[in-house]
């Protein structure tokens, strides 16, 4: 009896235990005790904000044309184009739609093999897509700056750019379903492929052929000439020794087999060692990468913004332009180069952008 | 001890003329080359000019007469490199943007360079990379992974307690969707980094999800798909069936032993073995449980396969057989002819490696190639075979079969029914072209 009580005691004190440290886990498994604990419903409101398209997950609020306009320029124009048709960061998300489209719901230039671009448009069936992403993800550089509103007006403006909704339109969690009803490109989706699951039935087969298998073979596309060296020089990128050696792409192909090139052992080794790789990249370049400036800025090449080489031509000499060009990248601004204008870094040190200058103006990438 | 007269045989094409490889080259040997190929062999071991300068050909080669300053120095400490990194030598093979493809570093991809790789498994710091919205490095103490949705109870783990779970360690491969997407229409790119460098395979340790599914009591019946979500600015999130969550998808921190590298999704990653890389959410963050598919950017607008009725395959996922020989490959240039070991990877989303062929002529004839072990469900399998060239023009092409009986299609026959502006799953059968002067170059055949 004793003995007994005693177990009963233990065994009831341990399960207190575990109801007070799990008091919410009666439902689900709890095979792997003190391990996860219950998410509070504020937790589960501040992470799911993802939106299905059934809508279902959709916050309520509103945004009009109008102010989606106002935010587009001032903090999607510089990346997307004013009207959503630039190609320099990101594909177009606005063109190839026509009004024939919004009526039946399929986008004719997708068969079109001489449209020169998919954009955004032309491939989207879900409105909830757009939502969801720009909601979580825009702008690129400031992801999840958007509040609901500006979310819903942004979004609103870049359909009143396709021709979707109308200038005076407003865009709210009660208007998005008569908005999904005009995507031009809704019924432009199959599910019905084996490639979404493990049974899903191949649709493409080869044959296991092993004598005799092609009557003729004809090459029937090649890497034309001038192509050649545009990944740069093949024999840094491939080991410098070794029977697989890369072809250096910076001169013409040899005549014949290299027999008087020498690639015997007891050579010095061709290998070419890049400086990247050895030295550690200098304190501008990092920064430069850390602080997204290349998505706007070539260090050779012109984007949206001229190219860091150009800035260091422009202003070599001039040593009192440090101060001023820090100001700008702090501030923004246009004018110096065009009317495209630099968005403002109201949030990187004033050391980091220090050193970006003097590096820029250094001009050696 | 070795009482013979040494034979010393440095690479032919140090001491056989230029032109006359040429020549044979062209019209075949006959007995007048013979005999000079003879005597031009005969002057080089007779100590000719045309070994290396420093040592005398009758005595042998510098390499080994002379001696080396790394024979003749102390080297290095331990801990000189705490942690180590390649040879020198190998500084070539490095993870490489494409020029043009995209048009910002931080929504882009650098290709693992498969011309140099041996074996199955990337090395980490080769893994091939792709980012929507750049990498970050997260605080492993301040991650979270958060499961909700149809669950009866949603619960956070902490990374402390994810480690505690019991974990699995497997080899899968990893490929992008939209890996040799390029080539659908023709060829694009020179070398194999390019056209299929958005492929890696490594070993992955983590938790099966279906454990922490259970853990907080995931709906079945309703609950038929999973999202899952990255914690970074992109917030990726894809849709994955419920199928597939259940059966082999984890939750891995480690990759080839050590924690992921941030650029892989460090400190927590998704692992979907078959199933293409976007998929294998980088960062993760969150899992929900839901009963229809999200259409999450990623499935809605990229990732979709477009078709020549101008409809786009949506929730297209599983990578299809698909194999290529990584040496020789396009891009390299072989020095001599005679015999080489052809090298390549195969691997299927649907199972394992269960065959391998090769042909040297474009497709007309083929060999069975031999694969190496471990051969590995949902893994990259190494083949090899043997190749004398004799310098005469060739076509190499791999053609691997899966254990459900898939074989991999010629690129004609993909077209014939997806079209060539699919831009993802392409799995075509590559061709890679040896000229008489011995460069390797990417083409397509038919
Ligand atoms: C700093 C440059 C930048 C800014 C500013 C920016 N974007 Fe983007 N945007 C991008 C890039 C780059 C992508 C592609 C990201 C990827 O690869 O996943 C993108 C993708 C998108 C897409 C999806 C397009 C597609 O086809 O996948 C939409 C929609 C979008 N942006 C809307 C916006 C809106 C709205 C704003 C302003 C609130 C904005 N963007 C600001 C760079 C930018
Ligand atoms: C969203 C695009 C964008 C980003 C991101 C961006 N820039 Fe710019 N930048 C521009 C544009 C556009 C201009 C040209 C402005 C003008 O014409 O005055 C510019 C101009 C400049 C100039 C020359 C200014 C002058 O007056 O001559 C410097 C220097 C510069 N940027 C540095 C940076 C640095 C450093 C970063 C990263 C911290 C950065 N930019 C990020 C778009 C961008």
């Amino acid at each position: 009896m004793f003995r007994w009580g005693k177990r009963l005691r233990r065994l009831l004190f341990a399960l207190s235990m575990l109801v007070c440290w799990f008091p919410l886990t009666s439902n689900a498994a709890d095979k792997f005790p003190g391990l996860g604990r219950p998410a509070t419903v504020a937790e589960v409101a501040a992470w799911d904000i993802d939106v299905r398209p059934d809508f279902k997950g959709l916050p309520a609020g509103s945004g009009s044309v109008a102010k989606g306009q106002e935010i587009w320029d001032a903090r999607c124009a510089n990346c997307h184009g004013t009207f959503g048709e630039s190609n320099e960061i990101f594909t177009p998300i606005v063109g190839g739609t026509t009004k024939q489209d919004i009526e039946r719901g399929r986008v004719a230039s997708l068969t079109d093999p001489k449209q020169p671009q998919r954009t955004t448009m032309m491939k989207v069936a879900t409105l909830s897509s757009l939502f969801d992403y720009i909601y979580r993800a825009m702008p690129w550089n400031e992801p999840r700056s958007l509040t609901v509103n500006e979310t819903y007006a942004v979004l609103a403006h870049l359909l009143n750019m396709a021709e979707v909704v109308p200038d005076d339109f407003v865009l709210s969690d009660k208007t998005m379903a008569s908005v999904q009803a005009r995507m031009p490109n809704r019924f432009g989706m199959t599910k019905s492929h084996g490639l979404a699951n493990m049974r899903g039935k191949p649709d493409v087969h080869g044959t296991a052929c092993m004598k005799d298998c092609a009557e003729f073979v004809q090459i029937g596309s090649r890497l034309p000439d001038y192509a050649r060296n545009a990944h740069n020089n093949l024999a840094e990128q491939n080991r410098g020794w070794g029977p697989f050696r890369g072809v250096n792409t910076t001169v013409a192909p040899l005549a014949a087999l290299s027999a008087s090139r020498s690639v015997a052992q007891g050579q010095p080794s061709s290998v070419v060692v890049s400086d990247d790789s050895v030295s550690p990249a200098p304190t501008g370049k990092i920064l430069y990468a850390k602080h997204h400036c290349a998505a706007c800025h070539g260090l050779t090449n012109k984007l949206v913004g001229p190219s860091f080489r150009e800035v260091a031509k422009r202003y070599k000499g001039k040593p009192e332009v440090n101060a001023v060009l820090e100001q700008k990248i702090k501030l923004g601004g246009a004018g110096a180069w065009g009317n495209i204008p630099m968005p403002p870094h109201a949030t990187i040190e004033a050391s980091d952008i220090a050193s970006l200058v003097s590096w820029i103006l250094e001009g050696k990438f | 001890m070795i009482h013979n007269t040494p034979r010393i045989s440095a690479a032919p094409e140090n001491f056989v003329p230029a032109d006359l490889i040429s020549a044979v080259t062209a019209h075949g040997i006959d007995d007048s080359r013979r005999i000079f190929l003879r005597s031009s062999f005969a002057a080089a071991l007779l100590g000719g000019a045309v070994l290396s300068g420093r040592a005398k050909a009758a005595e042998g080669e510098a390499a080994i007469l002379e001696k080396q300053p790394w024979q003749t120095a102390l080297g290095k400490p331990v801990a000189a490199t705490p942690y180590g990194v390649p040879s020198t030598f190998e500084a070539n093979l490095q993870r490489r943007e494409s020029p043009g493809l995209t048009r910002v570093s931080a929504a882009s991809v650098a290709f693992t360079p498969l011309q140099g790789l041996f074996g199955i498994i990337t090395p980490s710091g080769l893994h091939f990379e792709r980012h929507h919205q750049g990498w970050v490095d997260i605080d492993p103490a301040q991650h979270r992974l958060m499961i909700n949705g149809l669950v009866k109870q949603p619960k956070i783990f902490t990374m402390d307690d994810l480690l505690r779970l019991p974990s699995v360690s497997r080899i899968h491969f990893i490929e992008c969707g939209a890996n040799t997407g390029l080539e659908w229409g023709n060829v694009a790119v020179p070398t194999v980094q390019y056209t299929h460098g958005m492929l890696s395979c490594c070993e992955f340790t983590g938790v099966p999800l279906s454990i922490l599914l259970d853990e907080c009591g995931a709906d079945l019946k309703k609950g038929k798909y999973v999202l899952a979500e990255g914690g970074d600015g992109s917030g990726m999130t894809r849709t994955i069936p419920m199928e597939n969550a259940l059966d082999d998808v984890f939750v891995a921190w480690a990759m080839n032993g050590e924690m992921l590298r941030p650029e892989n999704g460090y400190p927590l990653r998704l692992v979907v073995p078959g199933v293409q890389g976007v998929s294998w959410v980088k960062w993760l963050r969150r899992i929900e449980v839901g009963d229809m598919p999200y259409a999450s950017k990623d499935e809605a607008v990229h990732y979709i396969d477009l078709m020549p009725d101008g409809l786009h395959r949506q929730y297209t996922s599983i990578q299809e057989c698909k194999s290529v020989i990584t040496t020789p490959s396009g891009g390299q240039q072989l020095h001599a002819t005679g015999f080489y070991n052809v090298s390549g990877m195969a691997w299927s989303g649907r199972g394992k490696i269960k065959r391998v062929d090769v042909s040297f002529d474009g497709g007309n004839q083929w060999r069975t190639a031999r694969l190496e072990s471990p051969i590995l469900n949902k893994a990259v399998t190494r083949f090899n075979i043997d190749w004398v060239w004799d310098g005469s023009p060739a076509i190499l092409q791999s053609r691997a079969i899966d254990s459900t009986g898939y074989v991999q299609p010629p690129i004609r026959t993909l077209r014939a029914v997806r079209g060539s502006r699919s831009i993802y799953h392409n799995n075509a059968i590559q061709s890679w072209q040896v000229g008489t002067n011995g460069e390797v170059s990417n083409v397509q055949v038919g």
